[in-house]
């Protein structure tokens, strides 16, 4: 199927590895197909697939296989832990400049977010206790500094532009001297987009970067470019030098690949990721969040780590705090459906949660039948009702299934299991973390 | 195909702004045929990367890929060469099999433009406007983005660019609510073609794309003996996520074509092919450009062409 996930593929690939002591050649290139067919579905660039392929192929050949490892999971071990470093290893940060003020220009493609992210960019900042200034630099796209300045407004930033100049140089130049002037410690350059292959506006950016000097030259890159994304990134880091990218749209249901791509070819670190349309939704970015994400495992690549020998008590901490700091209301348990109904298979993950079977679950097994009726339940919920399930009277109750079509009966059910889902969610967090070991049963 | 359509000089234009992605697949294509003498896995598997990395997608291209290797044993191919015709000619199939050809010349009409963040919704709609603007149409235009910031005001350049109405209410008011004042204002107004812009919604979003079924449903409810086309806004340079946006667009709103935007890049525009393979929907048009002037309708035969001569 087009839409099978990345973790049945692996599963699938490893279910042939078990029960063997050691990881043979062939063990590992029938599972590196699988592999490669998967990173490239994730839409990795098939160059940056080869190399990752050959790599990891090399480490995974004659590994030792560790005592409470299947040779499954030795596999993924080791790809999880290459993906990541090639990632960058770690999380990176804005640099400021010792000399004020701090200067980032925003650069990428038409539609990759640029405008969004200068605002949230400055949103976050500020929530620093710096005091940014946006600057309106994209003198081509209607309304696009229509659109900066509405941004500012609503997040109190000043913004800076030039009504009738098209001179996009010139107005940088000037904007960093109101910034100095008017005490402004990061200056914010929004830029119209472009494709790296227009020289002219490539130039046009080139000239405004010696102008204004930089500290910052940031690459917005949509999260769900193809395969055309090292050409991008390539041509940018070139022509103009970039020092970080930023990652956007990744609420979407992309699985990222590019961003792999965009690192491995510009060797330049991602620093942060847009994840929504409010001008807070802006993250910094997880290499190893990241790396889950492309290979579709998501925790579960952290329940392997547990398994080890060595468990890594402050990795799991962290995880315990993952799941225990979800303040789990009506709508992270639609969200949460709907996720799981998205990875495909949820008794196949379920399973691999320590002490919660697929079993134990049942009553939210997952037709699309009955998501829609659960959907259409939450619908009808007030934003309070989602937020307090307590409020839930019977006349209230009466009110919700009148709204959703449904009976008080499966409104009553569906508070249930909620409930359910909260207690073992409380239930998973706090099991288990405290040096003892789990059963931990592996689908490969 | 009637009216503006004839206007353009398809062929030539298509040509040019697909030239890059011609140049790559079929360099590489030489290439292989070159340095293959005899067809043999390898070959396939090198065919395999050349269709990936322009973006047609994994699934896709194993079935074409198979579908050649079987043809090519059974009819006991032997020159490598050979292979690019039957490829050209299996993506063709494909998509031919999804464009049917039937924008209809049909008035009035109303096009529901939808899309993701950014792919040239707003843009697209310019230029369609002047297409119709310029075959003597009365085009009027409802700015339903009302949540992206200055999108109303962005809508409205356009308007003025191409001289046509813009509908529109204040920023943050109901998108439905706009598209029912249009809907109505091109009735009395006796417009041949309306065109709605909708704020960019990721298709994961369930809240928003309730509120296009909305739009969608006032759209038949008021004006059910208008022409309607719902049409998919893809950006040429996404990847395998088109597929996923496409498939949920039509899931929602029943999308009747595609505008692929953005092919005046590097990417390659492969997507097309996984999409018309997987779900049928027609492409309509191409953008090649920000210009106003940068709309193409779009052809199978063409596209197959320019991408293979
Ligand atoms: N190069 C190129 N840019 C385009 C094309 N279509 C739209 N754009 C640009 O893409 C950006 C986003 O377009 P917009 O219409 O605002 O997208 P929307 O958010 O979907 O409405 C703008 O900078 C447009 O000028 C195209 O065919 N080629
Ligand atoms: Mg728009």
């Amino acid at each position: 199927m087009a839409f099978e996930g990345l973790s049945e593929k692996l599963s699938r690939a490893f279910k042939r590895l078990t029960g063997k002591g050691k990881l043979s050649e062939k063990d590992v290139k029938d599972a590196m197909r699988e592999v490669r067919m998967a990173l490239l579905e994730a839409d990795v660039n098939f160059l940056v697939v080869k190399d990752f392929i050959k790599k990891v192929s090399s480490r995974a050949v004659g590994q030792e296989i560790m005592e409470s490892l299947t040779p499954g999971q030795q596999v993924i071990k080791v790809v999880n832990e290459e993906l990541t470093q090639l990632m960058g290893g770690t999380l990176s940060k804005i640099s400021f400049s010792p000399k004020l003020p701090t200067i980032i220009m925003m650069v990428g493609l038409q539609g990759s977010g640029k405008t969004t992210t200068a605002g949230k960019l400055g949103n976050y900042l500020k929530g620093q206790g710096k005091n940014p200034l946006l600057v309106g630099c994209d003198v081509y796209r209607p309304a696009a500094v229509e659109q900066l300045k509405q941004i500012g407004d609503k997040l109190s930033i000043a913004v800076y532009y030039e009504k009738d100049n098209k001179d996009v140089k010139s107005i940088a130049d000037a904007s960093i001297k109101y910034a100095v002037s008017h005490n402004h410690d990061v200056v914010i350059i929004d830029t119209a987009g472009r494709l790296h292959i227009d020289e002219v506006l490539m130039e046009e950016l080139e000239e405004t970067k010696r102008a204004v000097q930089p500290t910052e030259v940031l690459l917005v890159v949509d999260a769900m470019t193809g395969q055309d994304a090292v050409t991008v990134a390539q041509s940018f880091n070139d022509k103009l030098g970039i020092d970080g990218v930023v990652l956007t749209k990744l609420d979407g249901d992309t699985r990222g690949g590019a961003a792999l791509s965009v690192k491995a070819v510009t060797g330049k670190p991602i620093k942060f990721v847009g994840v929504g349309e409010k001008l807070d939704d802006l993250e910094p970015f997880h290499p190893d969040r990241m790396a889950s994400r492309i290979l579709g495992m998501g925790d579960i690549l952290s329940l392997i780590e547990k398994a080890q020998a060595n468990i890594d008590e402050k990795k799991a901490r962290e995880l315990e705090k993952k799941i225990r700091s979800q303040q789990f209301t009506f709508e992270d348990f639609l969200d949460q459906l709907q996720q799981l109904k998205n990875m495909g298979s949820l008794s196949h993950i379920l399973d691999m949660l320590p002490g919660i079977g697929g079993k134990k679950l049942k009553g939210i097994q997952l037709d699309d039948k009955q998501l829609l009726r659960v959907e259409a339940i939450i619908n009808s919920m007030t934003i309070e009702e989602r937020q307090n399930p307590n409020l839930l009277n019977s006349s209230r109750k009466k009110r919700i299934a009148a709204g959703s079509g449904t009976s008080i009966q499966q409104v009553n059910r569906l508070i249930k299991q909620f409930q359910d889902t909260k207690r073992m969610m409380k239930q998973f967090g706090s099991m288990d973390m405290k040096g003892k070991k789990g059963k931990i049963k592996f689908p490969f | 195909m009637k009216g503006f359509l004839k206007k353009v000089d398809i062929f030539d234009k298509l040509k040019k702004s697909l030239s890059k992605t011609r140049t790559g697949i079929t360099d590489r294509i030489e290439q292989l045929v070159s340095y293959y003498k005899n067809i043999d896995d390898d070959f396939f598997e090198e065919l395999e990367e050349i269709l990936i990395t322009a973006d047609v997608g994994v699934q896709t291209t194993l079935r074409l890929v198979e579908d050649i290797e079987q043809e090519v044993r059974a009819k006991k191919i032997g020159q490598s060469d050979l292979v690019k015709e039957l490829l050209k000619g299996k993506m063709l199939d494909i998509l031919r099999k999804g464009s049917d050809g039937s924008w209809q010349d049909k008035f009035p009409k109303v096009l529901l433009i939808v899309g993701v963040n950014g792919v040239g919704k707003t843009t697209t709609i310019g230029k369609l406007a002047k297409l119709y603007k310029d075959d003597g149409r009365k085009v009027l235009l409802a700015a339903a983005d009302t949540f992206r910031a200055a999108a109303i005001e962005q809508l409205e350049v356009w308007g003025q660019r191409v001289g046509a109405e813009v509908i529109k209410q204040s920023k943050g008011s109901d998108p439905g609510a706009v598209v029912f004042d249009a809907v109505h204002a091109s009735k009395s107004r006796k417009a041949d073609v309306l065109i709605c812009d909708t704020a960019g919604r990721l298709h994961n979003k369930k809240n928003l794309m309730e509120e296009l079924k909305k739009i969608n449903r006032i759209i038949d409810r008021e004006w059910p003996e208008a022409n309607k086309e719902v049409l998919l806004v893809l950006d040429a340079t996404t990847g395998q996520n088109a597929i996923s946006q496409a498939k949920t667009f039509k899931e929602a709103v029943d999308i009747s074509g595609i505008i692929l935007t953005k092919l005046d890049g590097t990417a390659k525009g492969g997507i097309v092919i996984g999409i018309n393979s997987e779900l049928n929907i027609p492409v309509r048009m191409v953008g090649t450009g920000e210009g106003v002037e940068d709309l193409q309708p779009f052809d199978a035969q063409n596209f197959v062409e320019a991408l293979f001569s």
